[in-house]
C-alpha cells in the first residue's frame, strides 16, 4: 500500500513535469528553440494566481484563469521582443538571450514581490481516503492527473484535427514550404507561445498548492526537470512529453521513497542518460534534419 | 502583365546569386527558366514568393509591387510555388498536405477541390491516408503539385518538377503541366531538362551564374545554336 502512495504521487507530481514539458516541447518542435524561460513564467503564474486569491479575493478557478491570461499576454510579449528579433541567429544567440529573460523574470518578480517566500492556498484542499484510509490521495493530486490529461487529449485533437493546428506540425517540419501554402509562421509560433504560457500558469497554480511556498526562483527547478522530461520523451513530441512528464515524476518519487531523497535527483538524471544512450533521440522522439 | 520582374539583385552573404535579372511572364503563358545548375534559378523563384529579398528593382505581379509583402499574403494574392526537392510535410497524411495547400481558404469547404486534384493525381485519391514521406519520388511530386493548386492560384511557378524521376514519370509531369495550363492557369517552369520545357514553353529565358543571357519563344531558343551546344547536347 506505501508502494501505491509513492506511485500516486509520483503520478501527481509527473502530471505538473509533463504540462510544463508540453509548452517546452510545442516551442521547441516549431521555434528549434529551449526556451529557458519557461520555467518562470510558471512562476509568474503563481504570482498573479496568488494576488488574485489572497489579496482581490477572487475564487481558485477565476484566479487560474487570470493567471492565464496574463501568461498568454507574458509569452507573446517575450517571443516577439527577446525572440523574434533572432530568428536567423545562431543558436547560440536565441540560448543566451533565454537565459537572460529567466533572469529578468526572476528578477522582476524579486523587485515587485520581494524575496519572502508567500503562503499559497491550495486551489482545492482536503483528501480522499481509500481502502479503508490506509491510502489518502489528495484532491489536488487528482485535480492534477485529470487537467494533464484534458490539456494532452485536448492538445492531441488540437494539432491533429484543426486548421491552426495542422499549420503548426507544417511549421515544425519546414517553415519555407509553410509560408508557400500562405501560412504566417511568425503567428503560429506567437500562438504556440501563448498555449505553453497559459499551460505554464495552470502548472503554475499546480505546483505551488502542492508546495506552498511560492518565491522568484519557484519555477526553476520544476522547469529544468520539465526540460529533461520533454527530452526523456523526445524533444518537439507531444505523447513524448506526456510519457516523460509522468515517467519522471514517478522514478523521482520512487528513488526518494526507496533509495535517498538526496540522490533522487541524481538518479532521475542517470536514467535520462541510459535513455539517450539506447534512444537518442528519446522515448518517442524521431530524428529529423531541418531544411532551409 | 501577370508577372513583371526587374533587375533583381539577390545575395546570400557575400555571394551575389541573382545578378540585374529582368523577365515578365503575361497571363495565359507558361515561360520557362533554363540553365545549368547554380545558375540562380531558384534563387529568383524564392525572390518571387517573397521567402528571399531582392536588392533594388521591382516585382510586380498582376499590377501590384509584391517586393516586400510577407510571403504568405502573396500565395493569397494567387501566386503559387512548388519548390525545388517538392518539400512536402512528409509527417503528415496525403490528405493533410492538401489541407495546408488550402490553408489561405479559411473555414471554406475544400473537398470539392480535393477531388478536383485526387481527379488529377488519381493515385493521390488512393493514399490519401498514408503518411507523405512513404510516397514514392513520383508520388510525392504529384502530391507536391496538387498541394500548390488547392489554393487556386492564377500564377503556379514550379521549380524542378522533374528532378530525380524516371523517363516515364517525367513525361507524366509535363503532361499534367500542360494540362493545368489548358485549364486556364498561368505557368512559370525552371527546368533543366532544357528539351522537355521548351518543348512545352510559349517563351523561354536562359539564365546563367546569375544572369538572364538569352531569351525568345520556346522554338528560337530550341533552334539556337548556343542552347542546343550548352543544353541540348547537340
Ligand atoms: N543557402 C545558400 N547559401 C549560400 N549560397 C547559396 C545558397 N543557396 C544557393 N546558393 C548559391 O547561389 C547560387 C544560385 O543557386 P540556385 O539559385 O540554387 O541555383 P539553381 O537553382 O539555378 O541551381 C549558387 O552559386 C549557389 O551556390
Ligand atoms: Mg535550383
Amino acid at each position: 500500500m506505501k508502494f501505491l502512495a509513492y506511485l500516486v504521487s509520483g503520478i501527481s507530481l509527473g502530471s505538473i513535469y509533463a504540462i510544463i514539458a508540453l509548452g517546452y516541447t510545442m516551442v521547441y518542435g516549431i521555434a528549434k528553440m529551449l526556451n529557458f524561460a519557461h520555467g518562470d513564467v510558471i512562476m509568474v503564474g503563481g504570482y498573479i494566481s496568488y494576488i488574485a486569491a489572497s489579496n482581490l479575493g477572487l475564487p481558485p478557478l477565476i484566479s487560474v484563469l487570470l493567471a492565464m491570461a496574463v501568461c498568454t499576454v507574458l509569452g507573446i510579449t517575450i517571443e516577439a521582443l527577446a525572440y523574434r528579433p533572432l530568428r536567423s541567429a545562431p543558436k547560440l544567440a536565441v540560448l543566451i538571450t533565454a537565459i537572460g529573460v529567466s533572469y529578468f523574470l526572476q528578477n522582476s518578480a524579486l523587485l515587485i514581490f520581494g524575496a519572502n517566500p508567500k503562503a499559497y492556498s491550495p486551489v482545492v484542499s482536503g483528501t480522499l481516503q481509500l481502502f479503508g484510509g490506509q491510502l489518502s490521495v489528495s484532491y489536488v493530486s487528482l485535480l492534477t492527473v485529470a487537467c494533464c490529461i484534458v490539456i494532452m487529449v485536448g492538445l492531441t485533437l488540437f494539432t491533429g484535427r484543426t486548421r491552426m493546428g495542422k499549420a503548426m506540425r507544417a511549421c515544425s517540419e519546414d517553415k519555407g514550404a509553410a509560408q508557400l501554402m500562405g501560412i504566417n509562421v511568425n503567428r503560429t509560433i506567437s500562438l504556440t507561445f501563448a498555449i505553453g504560457s497559459a499551460l505554464a500558469a495552470v502548472a503554475g497554480a499546480l505546483l505551488c498548492s502542492f508546495s506552498p511556498t511560492l518565491m522568484p526562483t519557484t519555477g526553476s527547478m520544476p522547469g529544468i526537470k520539465a526540460f529533461t522530461a520533454a527530452v526523456f520523451g523526445g524533444i518537439g513530441s507531444i505523447p513524448g512529453a506526456f510519457l516523460g512528464g509522468i515517467l519522471l515524476g514517478v522514478i523521482e518519487s520512487l528513488a526518494k521513497a526507496y533509495i535517498s531523497t538526496q540522490l533522487s535527483n541524481s538518479i532521475v538524471f542517470a536514467v535520462l542518460i541510459v535513455i539517450l544512450l539506447v534512444r537518442p533521440a528519446g522515448l518517442l522522439g524521431k530524428h529529423t534534419q531541418e531544411k532551409v | 502583365m501577370m508577372l513583371k520582374a526587374e533587375d533583381l539583385n539577390v545575395y546570400y552573404g557575400p555571394i551575389h546569386a541573382v545578378k540585374g535579372v529582368s523577365f515578365e511572364v503575361r497571363e495565359g503563358e507558361i515561360v520557362t527558366l533554363i540553365g545549368a545548375n547554380g545558375a540562380g534559378k531558384s534563387t529568383t523563384l524564392k525572390t518571387l514568393s517573397g521567402l528571399m529579398r531582392s536588392r533594388g528593382g521591382k516585382i510586380e505581379f498582376m499590377d501590384k509591387s509584391i517586393a516586400s509583402t510577407a510571403p504568405h499574403k502573396i500565395v493569397e494574392l494567387g501566386l503559387a510555388q512548388v519548390p525545388e526537392g517538392r518539400r512536402i510535410f512528409t509527417r503528415m497524411t496525403v490528405e493533410e498536405n492538401l489541407d495546408m495547400g488550402a490553408f489561405i481558404k479559411k473555414n471554406a469547404n475544400v473537398e470539392a477541390d480535393k477531388e478536383r486534384v485526387f481527379e488529377q493525381f488519381p493515385r493521390l485519391k488512393e493514399r490519401r491516408k498514408q503518411i507523405a514521406g512513404t510516397l514514392s519520388g513520383g508520388e510525392q511530386q504529384m502530391l507536391a503539385m496538387g498541394r500548390a493548386l488547392m489554393s487556386d492560384p492564377k500564377l503556379l511557378m514550379l521549380d524542378e518538377p522533374s528532378m530525380g524521376l524516371a523517363p516515364i514519370l517525367v513525361e507524366q509531369v509535363f503532361d499534367i503541366i500542360s494540362e493545368l495550363h489548358k485549364a486556364g492557369t498561368t505557368i512559370l517552369l525552371v527546368e533543366q531538362n532544357a528539351e522537355m520545357a521548351l518543348s512545352i514553353a510559349d517563351r523561354a529565358y536562359v539564365m546563367e551564374t546569375g544572369r538572364i543571357t538569352l531569351s525568345g519563344t520556346g522554338k528560337e531558343l530550341a533552334a539556337s545554336e548556343e542552347v542546343q551546344k550548352a543544353y541540348l547536347g547537340g
